[in-house]
C-alpha cells in the first residue's frame, strides 16, 4: 500500500490518511481501459455529422455518396431513423434534458447531429459523414445574450432556479450610505475532460451493454432504458474509470443515442467517440451570464442590502438556466436579500451543470462586487468580509451545520502575508518591474446529498467485499470511499476489495453536486456497520465468545476485531468468531440519503477562503497568477491527499475562468471559431504557480453521519473574484467581464 | 478526412517528380494533418519527405554562413550549440513556441509554411479567399480580435503566425528551394508575401518547389551577444503570439552600430522595417529611441476590426524587444523563453 502521514487518526484507520490514488498506476501505465478502449469483436464505427449553421432546416444529405464509400454500412437521417420509444423532445425525469437524435430536419444549434454515419472503420465513417455534404435552409442566428428578450420564469427545480428575496430590498438600497451597481459578465465555457463522450454499444436480444463514461450509473441506464423500451434492469452499464466529468457525464445524450441505435440495427456493437470539436454543441455548457449586482452598505461599511440579477443564456428547446444570482444566498449577513434569475433563448446548445453551477458565475461576480465595496469603504476587502460575517444563515437565520469560515480567513491571510497588503492599488512592484496585485474572494458551495446504497460481505478468510456503483470521475472516489468502507468494517485496506463503476452494483447515486463522498460514503459505512452488527449478535450468541450475552449493546470493529462498544475489554476476532461458529460469508447492506427534517433544521455548505497574486506586465498587459492560497473549511476530510488535489483542481479552474476560457462565436454563422484547444485555452503547467491549499478541520455533527461535505466545486468559487481582484489591485483598472484579456488592459 | 495518395520518395529528384498539382508536401504533419482532418485543406498526394536524411544536417559553410536542412526539427535546431551561440534569438524564438512535443514533429520548412490560425481559414464551412479563392473573408466582420493591424487588405486580415520567421527575418535568412526547374534562392522578406487581392498565394514557391534548406548569413551573427525574441501571449506558454518582436542590435562602444528588428503576429509575413532600423543606427540606446523606432515601425497600421489594440501593442512590444536586446542576451535561455515573466534580474535560469 502506499505511503502514509504520521498524524493523528481522526477516524478509523484509513480515513484522513493520503493514500495515493489506488487506480493510479492503472491509469499512468494505460492499463486502466477507458470506455472508448474497448473493441469487442464484430465492431463497427459510428460518426455523426454536426450541423454546420445553428438555426434553420436541413434540405440536403447526400446520402448516395455516403452510402456508396467502401466500408460504410449504414447512414442513419431523420428519413430512416427508426422510431424510439421514450420522446426525445419530452424530459423523461427532471434531471435530464431534451437531446436532439434526428427527430426532424430542424437545425437548433452548431454542432448538432444532423445524421450518423456507421463503418467497418472509423476513417470509412469519417470519410461518409462527410460526403454527406448537408445543404440547408439558413435562418437569422441568435448567439449572444442581447440577440433575443429576456424573459423570467417560474422556478421549477433543475434548471429553472428560484431566487430569493428575504428582508426589504427597497429599504436596504434606501438606507445605504455608499453602494455600487455593477454589471459582470462571464462567458460561455463548455466542459471538455480529457476523455471526451464515448459509448461502446452492444445488444443481445432486448439487453443493452453499454461501456460508457457515466457519473450517474444507474440514472443512465434508466434514462437509455427509456428511448428503447426496456426495463431498465436490461441495460448494463459499465464505467470503471472516466477522463473526467465536470456535470457533463451524467446525463444521456444525443449522440450516444444514436450509436446504441444503430447497434441495435446493425446487430453488431458500435462505438462511437465524440471528436473534440464535437465537443462544442450536443453535451452541455457552462452558459454565458451578465450579472447586475445593487449592494449597500452603511457607515460600518455592513451590507444594508444584496440584489443580485442574473441573467444567463438557454437553448430554444430546453431550460438550464444558470443559477448564478443563487450564489448570494447563504453568504453574507445583508439586512436584505434579493436573488432574481432570466433567461434568454439562443440558437446554442442547451447549457447544463458545469463544474460548480450557479456557484462558480456567481461568485465570480460577487466576490468582485464586495471588493468595489470595500474599496468605497476604504477598507481593507477581508475586514470588509469580516464584517458581514454572517453567523446564520442570512434571510432564514437558519444555524449553520458547521462553518469554520473565519478559520479559513484567519489561515489563509496568514499563509498568504495578506497583512501587509497596501489598500490602494498599483503601489507595487516586483524586483523585474512587474505590476504586483492581491487579491481574495470568499468560497462557498453547498453540501447536499443525494441517494446511495451499498452492500458489504465479509469472508471467513478475514477479507471482505464492498459494492456500490459509485463512479471515479478520475477525483479519487475509488480510493476514499473504500477508505471509508474499510474504517466501517474495521478492517486494513488490503483486506477489501473494493467493486465500484458498474451498473450490475447497488445504486451509488450520482457523482455530482460534491456530494458523492458524503452520499456514497455513507451508504457504505452504513453497509459496513450492518455487517460489524450481524456478526456482533453471532459472537454474542455464543457461550465461547468474549462478547457472550452483549447482544442488546452495539459493536465497534477496530483491526479485524469486534468490540463491544465502550468496553475495550470485551473483544474477539472476526476469524475467531467465523471459525468456531462455521459462519460462511455475512453480507450487509446499507443506504444514504439526508433526512428531510435534517436540511430544514440546519444550512449546510462548505466554506473557504481564496488569496491571490497577480504579476502584470504594465506596458504589454500579460498576466500571471504567481501564488494562489485557498483555505477551505469542508467537514471531514477522508484523504487529504486527493481532497487537496481536488481544491487544487478546482482552483485551477478558477484561473482557467478569470483568464482563460471563453468560447467565442462568430454572430452570424452562430458557430464557436475556437472550438479545439489550439484556440479554446485552459490553463498550461507554467499558468500554474503557487498553488497551496489548507483544510481546516471542522467536526460536522449534522451534516451526515460520517461528516463529509465535499471539495469538488468550492474550489473554483472564490478563486475567480481573488483573481479579478488582484488584478485590480495590481493595475488600478477593474475589468467586469471575464476572463480578462491583455487588450482589457491596453485600453483607454 | 478525404483519401489521398501518400508518396514516400527517397530522393529530393524523386520528390520533385512525384509532384502534381493538388500534393503536398509532408514534413512534420503537425499542422497540415490537423487542417486535412477537419477538411480545410484536402491534398489528393502527400509527398512525405521523411526518408530524405540529406533534409536533416545543420552545417557551417566555408563562407561562416549555416546551412540548417529542411527537415531539422524545431526542437533539434534550437537545441544545436551554434545556434544558440550566434543566433540564440532563433532558438528562444522556436522554444517559444507550441510544445516540447509539437517542437519534436515540426520541421524548418514546415515552420515556414505554417498556415494562418485565423479561425475562418481552419473552417472549411467559412468564407476564405486564402483557402478558397473568391468566396471573401468572413473575418472581416467577425472573430477579428487577433487578426493583422498592417499589410491586410480587403481579401485578407490573416496573420503569419510563426514565431521562428520572426527572428529569421530580422537576421537576413535565405532559403534554398529545388523544383521542376532548378535550384534557387529566395531572400526570406520576399518569401511571404502580403495578401493583397491574392491572399491564396502565401509563398513565393512556385508550383512544385520544395524548400530544401535555410541559410542564415555569417554576419548576422555579430548580433548574438545582444539579440532577444520576445512574445505577449494570452498564457504563459502554449499559445500563439498575439504580438511579438525579434529584435538585434551590433554595439559597438556603447552605441548601436547597427539594429534589426521584426514583429510577428501583426501581419500576413514578419514586418520590418528599414527606415525605423535606420533610427537606431549610431544611436546610444535609450527608452526613447526605442519607442522612436517602435512608432516608425508601425507607421501605418490600421485596425482590420475589433484589433486596434493590437497596433499600440505592437509599438509597446517592439520598443520592450530592443531595450531587452540592449540588455544583452542572457547566458543562458530563461525557462520560459521569450516571456514578459523570464525573469530579468536575478540569476538566469535553466532551459
Amino acid at each position: 500500500m502506499s505511503d502514509t502521514l504520521a498524524r493523528p487518526m481522526r477516524f478509523g484507520s484509513n480515513s484522513g490518511q493520503p493514500l495515493t490514488r489506488r487506480d493510479g498506476i492503472a491509469k499512468v501505465t494505460g492499463a486502466a481501459t477507458f470506455a472508448g478502449d474497448n473493441s469487442p469483436e464484430g465492431l463497427l464505427h459510428a460518426v455523426f455529422v454536426p450541423a454546420t449553421i445553428a438555426r434553420g432546416h436541413v434540405t440536403y444529405l447526400d446520402v448516395e455518396s455516403a452510402e456508396r464509400h467502401p466500408g460504410v454500412t449504414c447512414v442513419l437521417t431523420p428519413q430512416n431513423r427508426p422510431p424510439l420509444q421514450g420522446d426525445p423532445s419530452a424530459k423523461p425525469t427532471m434531471f435530464s434534458f431534451r437531446i436532439e437524435v434526428l427527430q426532424d430536419d430542424t437545425v437548433r444549434y452548431a454542432g448538432q447531429p444532423i445524421a450518423l454515419v456507421v463503418g467497418e472503420t472509423l476513417e470509412a465513417a469519417t470519410e461518409g459523414a462527410r460526403l454527406l455534404s448537408p445543404r440547408y435552409e439558413v435562418e437569422p442566428v441568435r448567439t449572444s445574450l442581447d440577440d433575443n428578450e429576456a424573459f423570467g420564469f417560474e422556478p421549477a427545480g433543475f434548471g429553472l432556479p428560484a431566487g430569493a428575496e428575504h428582508g426589504d430590498v427597497e429599504a436596504g438600497h434606501a438606507a445605504s450610505a455608499k453602494s455600487v451597481d455593477v454589471t459582470y459578465e462571464t462567458a460561455a465555457q463548455y466542459h471538455n475532460a480529457m476523455e471526451t463522450h464515448a459509448v461502446v454499444a452492444s445488444w443481445d436480444g432486448d439487453r443493452l451493454t453499454l461501456d460508457m463514461p457515466s457519473q450517474a450509473l444507474m440514472m443512465s441506464c434508466a434514462g437509455y432504458a427509456n428511448f428503447f423500451g426496456i426495463p431498465p434492469e436490461n441495460v448494463t452499464l459499465s464505467s470503471p474509470y472516466l477522463g473526467g466529468g465536470f456535470g457533463s457525464k451524467a446525463f444521456v445524450t444525443g449522440p450516444q443515442v444514436l450509436a446504441i441505435l444503430a447497434a441495435r440495427m446493425a446487430g453488431r456493437p458500435v462505438k462511437l467517440m465524440l471528436t473534440r470539436q464535437q465537443m462544442f454543441g450536443p453535451v452541455g455548457h457552462r452558459g454565458a451570464t451578465r450579472q447586475r449586482l445593487r449592494l449597500g452598505i452603511d457607515e460600518n461599511a455592513e451590507l444594508t442590502v444584496i440584489d443580485h440579477e442574473g441573467l444567463a443564456e438557454t437553448s430554444t428547446f430546453d431550460d438550464f438556466v444558470e443559477p448564478a444570482a443563487n450564489a448570494s444566498q447563504g453568504l453574507y449577513a445583508a439586512r436584505a436579500l434579493r436573488s432574481t434569475h432570466r433567461a434568454v433563448r439562443l440558437d446554442i446548445g442547451t447549457p447544463g451543470p458545469m463544474r460548480a453551477p450557479g456557484e462558480a458565475s456567481g461568485s465570480a461576480a460577487l466576490e468582485c462586487a464586495i471588493d468595489e465595496l470595500a474599496e468605497l469603504a476604504g477598507i481593507d476587502p477581508l475586514e470588509c468580509r469580516l464584517r458581514n460575517y454572517a453567523e446564520t444563515e442570512p434571510g432564514t437565520g437558519r444555524p449553520y451545520s458547521s462553518k469554520a469560515l473565519r478559520e479559513c480567513y484567519s489561515q489563509g491571510a496568514a499563509r498568504f502575508g495578506w497583512a501587509d497588503r497596501p489598500l490602494e492599488p498599483r503601489q507595487v512592484r516586483d524586483e523585474n518591474g512587474l505590476l504586483t496585485g492581491w487579491g481574495m474572494g470568499t468560497a462557498f458551495f453547498p453540501a447536499p446529498m443525494f441517494a446511495a446504497e451499498a452492500t458489504a460481505t465479509l469472508r471467513p478468510d478475514g477479507t471482505a467485499l464492498v459494492e456500490t456503483s459509485a463512479a471515479d470521475m478520475g477525483q479519487g472516489a475509488w480510493t476514499a470511499l473504500a477508505q471509508i468502507a474499510a474504517d466501517s468494517l474495521g478492517l486494513p485496506m488490503d483486506k477489501l476489495e473494493f467493486r465500484a463503476g458498474h451498473s450490475s452494483l447497488p445504486d451509488g447515486g450520482i457523482a455530482g453536486g460534491s456530494g458523492h463522498t458524503a452520499t456514497a460514503g455513507g451508504a457504505l459505512h452504513a453497509a459496513g456497520t450492518d455487517v460489524v452488527q450481524q456478526l456482533g449478535q453471532i459472537a454474542a450468541a455464543d457461550p465461547a465468545s468474549p462478547l457472550h450475552g452483549a447482544g442488546n449493546g452495539r459493536f465497534v470493529a477496530r483491526e479485524s476485531r469486534i468490540y463491544l462498544e465502550g468496553d475495550d475489554t470485551r473483544s474477539e476476532a472476526f476469524a475467531d468468531i467465523m471459525a468456531r461458529t462455521g459462519s460462511a460469508e455475512i453480507t450487509g447492506s446499507g443506504s444514504a440519503s439526508r433526512p428531510p427534517e435534517d436540511a430544514e433544521r440546519h444550512a449546510m455548505s462548505s466554506h473557504g477562503a481564496v488569496f491571490a497574486e497577480v504579476k502584470v506586465d504594465p506596458e504589454l498587459g500579460q498576466m500571471r497568477v504567481t501564488r494562489l492560497v485557498g483555505a477551505f473549511a469542508a467537514g471531514r476530510i477522508i484523504n487529504p491527499r486527493l481532497a487537496e488535489s481536488q481544491l487544487m483542481g478546482g482552483m485551477i479552474w478558477g484561473i482557467s475562468f478569470a483568464l482563460h476560457e471563453e468560447a467565442k462565436f462568430d454572430h452570424r454563422s452562430g458557430r464557436i471559431v475556437n472550438a479545439d484547444f489550439a484556440g479554446y485555452h485552459v490553463p498550461v503547467n507554467a499558468d500554474v504557480q503557487g498553488l497551496e491549499v489548507i483544510t481546516v478541520h471542522e467536526d460536522d455533527p449534522f451534516v451526515n453521519a460520517l461528516g463529509i461535505k465535499g471539495v469538488g466545486e468550492i474550489g473554483v468559487t472564490g478563486t475567480v473574484g481573488a483573481i479579478g481582484n488582484a488584478i485590480r489591485h495590481a493595475t488600478g483598472r477593474r475589468i467586469r467581464r471575464f476572463p480578462i484579456r491583455v487588450e482589457d488592459l491596453l485600453a483607454g | 478526412m478525404k483519401s489521398f495518395d501518400l508518396i514516400r520518395p527517397a530522393t529530393v529528384q524523386e520528390a520533385i517528380a512525384a509532384w502534381e498539382p493538388g500534393a503536398s508536401w509532408l514534413g512534420g504533419g503537425t499542422n497540415l494533418v490537423d487542417l486535412m482532418k477537419t477538411g480545410a485543406l484536402e491534398p489528393g498526394k502527400l509527398i512525405d519527405l521523411g526518408r530524405l536524411a540529406v533534409l536533416r544536417d545543420v552545417e557551417t559553410l566555408p563562407d561562416g554562413s549555416m546551412r540548417i536542412g529542411a527537415l531539422v526539427s524545431n526542437a533539434d535546431l534550437a537545441d544545436n550549440p551554434e545556434i544558440l551561440r550566434r543566433y540564440p534569438m532563433v532558438s528562444e524564438a522556436l522554444l517559444s513556441g507550441a510544445s516540447g512535443q509539437l517542437r519534436n514533429m515540426a520541421t524548418v520548412a514546415g515552420n515556414l509554411m505554417q498556415r494562418t490560425r485565423c479561425a475562418y481559414f481552419q473552417d472549411p464551412y467559412a468564407a476564405c479567399n486564402r483557402r478558397a479563392p473568391g468566396t471573401g473573408c468572413d473575418a472581416r466582420e467577425g472573430e477579428n480580435a487577433n487578426l493583422a493591424v498592417l499589410g491586410w487588405s480587403d481579401a485578407c486580415i490573416a496573420t503569419n503566425p510563426s514565431d521562428f520567421c520572426v527572428p529569421l527575418s530580422a537576421l537576413d535568412a535565405v532559403v534554398e528551394v529545388a523544383g521542376p526547374s532548378g535550384e534557387r534562392e529566395i531572400a526570406i522578406g520576399d518569401f511571404h508575401l502580403l495578401p493583397g487581392d491574392t491572399p491564396e498565394r502565401e509563398t513565393a514557391l512556385q508550383p512544385g518547389e520544395l524548400i530544401v534548406a535555410l541559410r542564415l548569413p555569417a554576419a548576422s551573427s555579430g548580433f548574438a551577444a545582444n539579440a532577444r525574441y520576445l512574445k505577449v501571449r494570452e498564457r504563459t506558454s502554449f499559445a500563439f503570439a498575439i504580438a511579438s518582436c525579434a529584435a538585434a542590435l551590433r554595439m559597438e562602444g556603447g552605441r548601436i552600430a547597427e539594429a534589426r528588428f521584426a514583429l510577428g503576429a501583426l501581419a500576413a509575413k514578419p514586418w520590418r522595417v528599414s527606415e525605423a532600423e535606420a533610427l537606431l543606427a549610431g544611436q546610444a540606446p535609450d527608452a526613447a529611441l526605442f519607442e522612436r523606432a517602435a512608432n516608425a515601425a508601425l507607421a501605418g497600421a490600421t485596425a482590420s476590426g475589433d484589433n486596434a489594440w493590437k497596433i499600440e501593442l505592437g509599438r509597446r512590444t517592439a520598443a520592450r524587444a530592443l531595450a531587452m536586446a540592449a540588455a544583452g542576451t542572457p547566458q543562458r535561455m530563461p525557462a520560459l523563453p521569450a516571456s514578459v515573466f523570464a525573469a530579468q534580474a536575478g540569476e538566469p535560469a535553466h532551459v
